[in-house]
């Protein structure tokens, strides 16, 4: 436990930076985010949001910084950390060449979820996110919006404290995505579940976001409800609001940072 | 321990899942006997060689334990391309369960490969000296297996996607498997060639399955299983090490 740490913050970031050589793609970031809240994570393309949360997540270890999730520190205590989290990543994760309920229990068996409740959570979990019936189909049978659906279900398989969503709704139809946050924040508020998502979709953030902190160059430059984020910048939607703060430059594709940093890392790895 | 099986499951089911592969992955061995085995057979008979069936049948069962077993550690690209390999590597277990889970599913997966190519090979007239030894036999296999599944997942820790694959096949798994003494003796070879062939794993793996199941070979069923067994443990820790250090 931090020293100077409020109990109800289940993610303390504090100073975190990650580079891949020149390439600064987390510049010294603080943020808290409390038990039970739903924080979202805006910022334009490349701005540093999925490295923030592959440290988060103990994917990625931080060049500097100090990152306390639920108690554990990500990059000594590792398996504390991955207990207490779920995730669904922005790039599918699922392993298409086996069923949707293979998926569950691989992963159920991995986070050890007791035999006895397994199937009976697997199960409610299924039914949930409305795939209980194609459960014996392979993944790659299954559409973007289920394979979504079955992710979020899988990530929520071990009772995780926090979960993480990077970008879950990209591509879907607004029928899905609606889908999709309803059952988070159903979940959100019956298990008081954290919810850390990073999203492109100014009027997702505005409805099912408590708290907004908006990246650009991998700084933070903004953090608040939405609410404050408009008062601050005198605008009416948080997409003036968003604009405003970040800018109007369209950040170009072949500038990504996360291409860029790929391609930094695997310079960097090949060099080692 | 869970975690070890569930590894090893998924990769077992989802060999027994693609026939099609089983059976594509035998036409190689199959075309090798026919072609290596009738066409020098008589030139090695006449050259006092014996049965020439009978030499090779062992090279090639093991040629297809070493394909078998390389990309199954290879397989991990896959796992990495697909995003599968972040479900794995964000879950709160041992990087080593994962590692053995992921080994010994693709040792069995090449292993069992070997025995349907043992079968294949009783087709076309190969004839084991002594059922007896068929256990040493199969421990010979799944030793090979383990060594090159460990072998594919090294290489694979250190490749970003599939684009290095035709690299390893040319200068990893074909001379491994050229230069090992499956398809010639290993007696009277050029001296820089002797020394090559030494140094190949496989060479150890071959000629303890020629011990076991034709009773001839040059080094002897004890050397050929303590070299065969050390060389998988180091593989096993450079493998452990390298994926350790998989960053997903």
């Amino acid at each position: 436990m931090g020293i100077n740490q409020d109990s109800s913050d289940i993610i303390v970031v504090s100073a975190l930076v990650k580079k891949f050589k020149a390439f600064t793609a987390v510049d010294n970031i603080s943020f808290e985010v409390k038990r039970g809240e739903i924080f979202a994570f805006l910022g334009p393309n490349g701005a540093g949001k999925t490295t923030t949360i592959s440290m988060l997540t103990t994917l990625l270890q931080p060049t500097s910084g100090n990152i306390t999730l639920n108690g554990s520190n990500p990059v000594q205590d590792k398996d504390g950390v991955r207990k207490s989290f779920g995730i669904v990543f922005q790039d599918p994760s699922l392993d298409d060449d086996m069923t949707a309920l293979e998926n569950m229990q691989y992963h159920a068996i991995l986070y050890k979820v007791p035999k006895d409740i397994r199937d009976k959570r697997i199960e409610e979990l299924l039914r949930f996110v409305e795939l209980w019936d194609r459960k014996k189909d392979m993944v790659k049978t299954f559409s973007g919006g289920m394979k979504r659906r079955l992710e979020v279900a899988r990530g929520l398989l071990h009772h995780p404290r926090i979960l993480f969503l990077d970008e879950p709704t990209l591509g879907l139809d607004p029928q899905t995505r609606n889908h999709i946050w309803n059952y988070i924040k159903d979940i959100n508020k019956k298990e008081n579940m954290t919810v850390f998502f990073t999203t492109h979709y100014m009027d997702e953030a505005e409805r099912v976001a408590d708290r907004i902190a908006i990246i650009d160059h991998g700084k933070i430059i903004s953090i608040g409800t939405p609410g404050d984020l408009k008062n601050q910048t005198k605008t009416n939607s948080l997409e003036e609001a968003f604009l405003a703060i970040t800018g109007n430059v369209i950040r170009e594709e072949e500038a990504s940072g996360v291409d860029q940093l790929r391609a930094m890392g695997r310079m960097w790895r090949r060099k080692r | 321990m869970s975690t070890v099986y569930i590894l090893w499951l998924r990769q077992i089911k989802k060999y027994f899942r693609s026939r099609s592969r089983i059976v594509g992955a035998l036409g190689q061995p199959l075309l090798f006997l026919v072609a290596f085995g009738f066409g020098f057979g008589s030139i090695f008979q006449r050259a006092g060689g014996g049965d020439y069936i009978q030499f090779l049948a062992p090279g090639i069962i093991m040629m297809s334990v070493l394909f078998t077993a390389v990309f199954s550690g290879i397989d991990l690209i896959w796992d990495r391309q697909f995003g599968f390999l972040k479900e794995t590597m964000v879950a709160p277990v041992s990087r080593l369960e994962i590692m053995i889970g992921k080994t010994l599913g693709g040792a069995t997966v090449a292993a069992f490969q070997g025995l349907l190519v043992f079968v294949l090979t009783l087709f076309v007239g190969f004839r084991p000296y002594n059922l007896l030894m068929l256990p040493v036999a199969v421990l010979f296999i799944f030793l090979v297996a383990i060594l090159f599944t460990s072998l594919g997942i090294a290489v694979a820790s250190k490749l970003e996607d599939m684009q290095g694959f035709q690299l390893i096949m040319n200068f990893l798994v074909m001379p491994i498997f050229f230069l090992s003494g499956a398809i010639f003796p290993l007696e009277g070879l050029p001296k820089a060639m002797e020394i090559i062939t030494n140094l190949d794993p496989l060479t150890y793996g071959i000629d303890g399955l020629r011990h076991s199941l034709i009773n001839t070979g040059k080094f002897g069923l004890a050397t050929d299983l303590v070299v065969i067994g050390s060389i998988t443990a180091v593989l096993l820790v450079i493998g452990s090490y390298f994926f350790e250090r998989i960053q997903a």
